[in-house]
């Protein structure tokens, strides 16, 4: 029922973006995201595009793949490019009907957010379906690790969002499980009117609670049993290493900048 | 109201890295009143087929008919069949959601929009045929109850449907031996007394020889196997080679014989293997 969902989820493979080091690639998903936003022409998309399409196609992930995990966020952004088009105050006036007025800029405007949006998702997109939750939330550790210095219990955030990581798909699972087995004594989650879906949820949602609260104590008496006691002096089995990869990717990113930035020179 | 599955194929997750094939090309079919035994090695596609039988999940390929009615079609009310064949799944105590005993198993009558003194004659009923006291225990919480207990309140739930047919996938898992028997004597029971068709899948080759009259073996995803427990039992060593057991009585029957000792080929109930112990002490020939 949730197969939908892209955004997050591991596409498993061995390609040179899948070996890159997960902090790099962490950082320069935000610098591609800054760099989307610098963007001010349709030349300049065409750029972020091209560069998008080139890792994927490095990465071995269909582009279609990547497509479809835009599909939730569709009503998104029409509403983004909506508010836009409805909202900002232009000079250029292309058509107007009544009240409402069609400026260039509002089009413009309209239209840069909603693809701004696309390259956002699929961007980290990128990054989610190339890195495992594990490697994701130890680069986010290593990240935060200065601000530990002021008290900033990066180790503990860390380790939590893993776990909550790690978990997503199993409680995906009991939900499935839970759901089969109440639709088996003839529930019904599919019709009816919003209150009485809303009533239909708690013999999934009680179970479910019950449950995930059974395993938070099992996972926490595990973990002790196994001496766990926080980030000090905790050694780690894969030790993060930047790579020659890294390097050439950094390159590839500072290329696109200047691309970028030259094209908006050029045509901005 | 027989169940026919006609080549059957299911695929999960189609179009990921995922994708999996769990069931390919499965033919059975089920008849009224018969104890069928699923069994096979974890990810045979056991759990995926006892699913279809009720239409939770629909085939990728071909098409399952309860009562001659395709499931998959679009005017089948897939409810009612879901009351006609109970699924009681795995660990169903984790399905327990309400405040007492007698709610929860009311809730699959309830769902069958039934009137409310119909609703506690079955919870009643449900409870009697599980051994479970209502007096003593239908205002309970479910949640204070041992996990003996709440299987059964579970399975209760089920019964309390009136299902024509019981499925069951694996409904001792997780049982003390007291809680095991439990469980096996009262699907006996049902079968017994009230001709209700079971479909149990079990990972214990004793309780399969014990209770069931056909025993269907799975392995990749197909029908590797269907016969008597006789006709199963007796090919052990096909048995092995897909990560299965035979019951201990077969076991014992085969080391008998590599010894000498005729026991008679497809002997698979201790009794039988006892008799033919006999029989050769009998003979007075000094026992190896």
């Amino acid at each position: 029922m949730l197969n939908d969902i892209t955004l997050g989820q591991y596409y498993p493979g061995n390609s040179p973006v899948h070996r890159m080091d997960p902090r790099c690639k962490l950082l320069l998903t935000v610098a591609y995201i800054v760099g989307v936003f610098l963007i001010g022409n349709l030349p300049g998309y065409l750029l972020a595009l091209a560069f998008l399409w080139l890792v994927v196609r490095v990465s071995g992930i269909r582009f279609s793949y990547l497509l479809r995990g835009l599909k939730p966020l569709r009503f998104i952004l029409v509403f983004t490019f909506i508010l836009n088009v409805a909202f900002t105050q232009g000079q250029t006036v292309l058509f107007a009907v009544g009240f409402f007025r069609l400026t260039r800029e509002a089009l413009e405007n309209a239209i840069y957010f909603s693809l701004r949006l696309v390259f956002l998702v699929m961007g980290t997109s990128v990054l989610t379906l190339t890195t495992s939750p594990v490697q994701l939330t130890d680069a986010l550790e290593h990240l935060m690790h200065p601000l530990a210095r002021f008290g900033f219990p990066a180790h503990e955030l860390a380790m939590m969002m893993t776990i909550a990581l790690r978990f997503i798909p199993t409680l995906l699972e009991e939900a499935d499980k839970i759901q089969k087995a109440q639709m088996a004594r003839g529930a019904d989650f599919e019709s009816g009117n919003l209150m009485a879906r809303a009533r239909a949820m708690i013999p999934l949602l009680v179970p479910l609670f019950v449950s995930s609260f059974r395993r938070a104590n099992d996972l926490a008496m595990a973990m002790e049993a196994r001496c766990y006691r926080g980030g000090e002096h905790r050694t780690r089995l894969r030790e993060l290493r930047y790579t020659r990869l890294d390097f050439y990717a950094l390159l590839c990113m500072i290329a696109f900048f200047v691309l970028i930035i030259a094209e908006g020179m050029l045509l901005g | 109201m027989p169940i026919a599955v006609e080549g059957v194929s299911y695929v999960y997750m189609a179009g990921s890295p995922y994708e999996t094939k769990a069931l390919d090309n499965v033919n059975l079919t089920i008849e009224d009143g018969e104890f069928v035994a699923l069994i096979g090695h974890t990810g045979s596609g056991k759990s995926t087929l006892v699913q279809h039988l009720n239409g939770l999940l629909s085939p990728t390929s071909g098409r399952v008919l309860v009562d001659g009615q395709d499931l998959a079609q679009k005017g089948t009310d897939k409810r009612a069949v879901r009351f006609r064949v109970g699924l009681v799944f795995q660990y169903p105590e984790n399905q327990l959601f309400e405040e007492t005993v007698e709610k929860d198993i009311a809730f699959g009558p309830k769902n069958l929009g039934l009137a409310q003194e119909e609703i506690s004659r079955r919870v009643k009923d449900a409870m009697r045929r599980v051994a479970l006291s209502y007096d003593e225990l239908s205002q309970r919480s479910v949640f204070e109850l041992s996990g003996g207990q709440m299987r059964r309140v579970a399975i209760a739930g089920v019964l309390a449907m009136e299902p024509k047919v019981l499925v069951l996938d694996e409904p001792c898992a997780g049982l003390d031996p007291h809680g095991r028997e439990e469980i096996l004597g009262l699907i006996r029971r049902l079968h017994a007394e009230s001709g209700t068709t079971i479909v149990m899948v079990s990972h214990s080759m004793d309780d399969v020889a014990n209770l069931a009259e056909r025993v269907i073996v799975m392995d990749h995803g197909t029908v590797a196997m269907d016969g008597t427990p006789r006709e199963v039992f007796s090919r052990g060593d096909r048995l092995r080679e897909m990560g299965l057991d035979v019951p201990q009585a077969v076991e014992l029957a085969e080391a008998l014989r590599a010894r000498g000792i005729p026991v008679p080929q497809g002997a698979y109930l201790p009794g039988e293997v006892a008799r033919a112990i006999l029989a050769f002490a009998g003979k007075g020939e000094e026992p190896c």
